[in-house]
């Protein structure tokens, strides 16, 4: 089942173009890794498949439905670049609040929470502030916020940014589970190569175009190499002279 | 459910903000403080010659502590005051009142006034309905600058602190992302604004109160007027400022933008709250007045607290302020689509 759908969208603010006939689908139960370096327009897709943004040319399915959509925002969760956690606030009442803004019930609120900070094992921490937190139990407390309401997609950008090795590897050791028990599906921005190779599907990106997509293995094959950085390259490359002839 | 939720987050973020809440509610008191006394005269209590009055107002001026020296018939009050070194002279003309003071004070001829209004105010109605006149030994009625000065001190506060702290509390959301997080929530942009609203709003009440109790308790400032009034009028200053704060928050982009918003916004507005005479000033100028909200709330705490008048007599200040506070929050409403379309 297709869960989300961008559809030729294309994205200029005044001349400056920033997203062109941007096309690719998501299925239930996949990771979709977007990859491209910084500056390549990854965010600014994210923004508009979440509504936040509109497209200057295209649209965006999410589960059946037209992009924007007010009731499609209880069914995405998303975890932004930047932790976005109320540091005043300790890790519990965080979840209470982004869990209050899903109308839950007391007792549905009570049961989302207990899961959700057993997850990401923020147990022993729960009751302190966000102040207080490390960087790596920050990113998970933020994980935890975006899994809150129990959402079919899950939309992360940059989840491993700025974090250790061994943190990086538990978060991902979490999406391949909540791939595989919950049939999530996860929307993931990289800009590590490392990282894309534990996707389903990969969509890489450069200046704004898809320069293609596929799975790891096939993108390789394809190509005629051995990782992904050379297929980056290689289609980057080959997009880039088709760009310059047509 | 969403808002109370909202409302709940920003008590809880403020309470735990001693600093910012010791800005909020303990700044407005040491500034008033140090203006009580840098502008008003001494304790030293009035002391004024009386002729003809009633024993029950004799008692009613005894009690707000003046001094009061019975008199028979004078034939120069001017020179009567001057020998007794008096502050003014009152005087029972059948049905008015007739008081002249020497003036040379212009803020303890307020002062005097003010108490003999209270006095009369207390007193039976068709006294206070014929009022009384002052005639001035020295200067005039024009001489009047400090007693007015405190109510607008008092409405000026509570717009400052609140346009500052609510600004820079949705500043702060926008800066750290956790406003792009809760739009990505299916909460509506108007339960934002009014989360904002109650949330701080309830700070400002409290600020309110314990700047306007303070000021009238402690610092004996002149208050005719009822203290509830007061406390209506800056309630809705306090609306003002609060959806003028998180508006312009919108178009900074960091804590020190915000502050420089005081020169922009805050400077401007204390020149047309009344400390300068509006009148005086050539017309475009008074246009200038007629677009800064805290005229019209200086205006009203003006002749609340210092005219005595009720809140019908300044219910067009009043209207006003709602109008600029709807407005502001109707454009909080829109702005916010910079971050969420719908």
């Amino acid at each position: 089942m297709s869960v989300l759908h961008v559809n030729n969208v294309s994205k200029s603010y005044g001349k400056h173009q920033i997203l062109c006939n941007v096309q690719f689908s998501a299925q239930q139960g996949q990771i979709v890794g977007l990859i491209g370096p910084s500056g390549s327009g990854k965010t600014t897709i994210i923004k508009i498949v979440m509504g936040m943004d509109h497209p200057s040319a295209g649209n965006v399915e999410v589960l059946q439905k037209q992009v924007p959509d007010l009731r499609l925002l209880k069914q995405i969760g998303y975890m932004a670049q930047s932790d976005a956690l109320y540091q005043d606030l300790t890790g519990y009442e965080n979840l209470t609040f982004f869990a209050s803004m899903f109308l839950m019930s007391k007792k549905e609120q009570q049961e989302r929470i207990s899961y959700v900070v057993n997850l990401v094992q923020l147990e022993s921490a729960i009751k302190k502030r966000v102040a207080t937190y490390s960087g790596g139990m920050k990113r998970r407390l933020s994980l935890a916020v975006a899994l809150i309401q129990n959402p079919p997609l899950l939309i992360l950008d940059e989840p491993t940014v700025g974090i250790d090795p061994e943190l990086r590897k538990s978060i991902w050791q979490e999406l391949t589970r909540l791939k595989n028990e919950e049939q999530k599906t996860i929307i993931v921005t990289t800009h590590v190569m490392d990282e894309a190779e534990k996707c389903d599907d990969l969509v890489m990106i450069r200046e704004g175009r898809v320069i293609t997509t596929g799975s790891p293995q096939k993108l390789k094959d394809d190509y005629q190499v051995t990782t992904l950085e050379e297929v980056f390259l290689k289609a980057g490359g080959e997009a880039h002279a088709h760009q310059s002839i047509s | 459910m969403r808002i109370r939720a909202l409302v709940r987050r920003i008590v809880l973020q403020l309470v735990r903000d001693k600093r910012t809440l010791a800005l909020l509610f303990i700044a407005p008191l040491l500034i008033l403080t140090l203006m009580h006394f840098l502008f008003t005269s001494n304790g030293v209590p009035s002391k004024i010659g009386i002729e003809g009055l009633s024993s029950e107002m004799v008692e009613r001026l005894e009690k707000l502590e003046i001094d009061v020296v019975s008199f028979q018939e004078t034939s120069d009050i001017e020179d009567t005051i001057i020998d007794n070194e008096l502050d003014g002279y009152l005087v029972s003309e059948g049905e008015t009142l007739s008081l002249t003071v020497e003036n040379t004070d212009p803020s303890r001829s307020n002062l005097l006034q003010a108490k003999i209004q209270q006095a009369i105010s207390s007193g039976p109605s068709e006294l206070v309905e014929s009022g009384f006149k002052t005639n001035y030994i020295y200067g005039s009625e024009h001489t009047s600058f400090f007693d007015v000065l405190s109510p607008i001190l008092v409405g000026f506060f509570v717009f400052f602190f609140v346009f500052l702290i609510s600004g820079i509390g949705l500043l702060r959301e926008r800066m750290t992302g956790t406003l792009e997080r809760l739009l990505s929530t299916p909460i509506r942009r108007w339960e934002i604004v009014v989360g904002y609203l109650i949330g701080y709003g309830l700070f400002a009440i409290i600020q309110t109160i314990i700047v306007v109790v303070y000021a009238v308790n402690v610092l004996d400032m002149v208050l005719v007027g009822s203290i509830w009034h007061v406390l209506v009028t800056n309630v809705l200053i306090a609306l003002v400022a609060l959806s003028l704060g998180i508006l312009l928050s919108s178009f900074a982009a960091s804590e020190f933008q915000m502050i420089q918003f005081i020169p922009l916004v805050i400077v401007p507005q204390v020149f047309f709250t009344g400390i300068i005479p509006i009148a005086g000033m050539p017309e475009w100028l008074q246009i200038f007045s007629k677009v800064m909200p805290i005229s019209y709330g200086a205006n009203a705490l003006k002749s609340i607290m210092y005219k005595g008048t009720g809140l019908s007599e300044v219910l067009t200040d009043l209207l006003v302020l709602i109008g600029f506070a709807t407005v502001f929050i109707a454009l909080n409403i829109v702005a916010l689509k910079k971050y969420r379309e719908i």
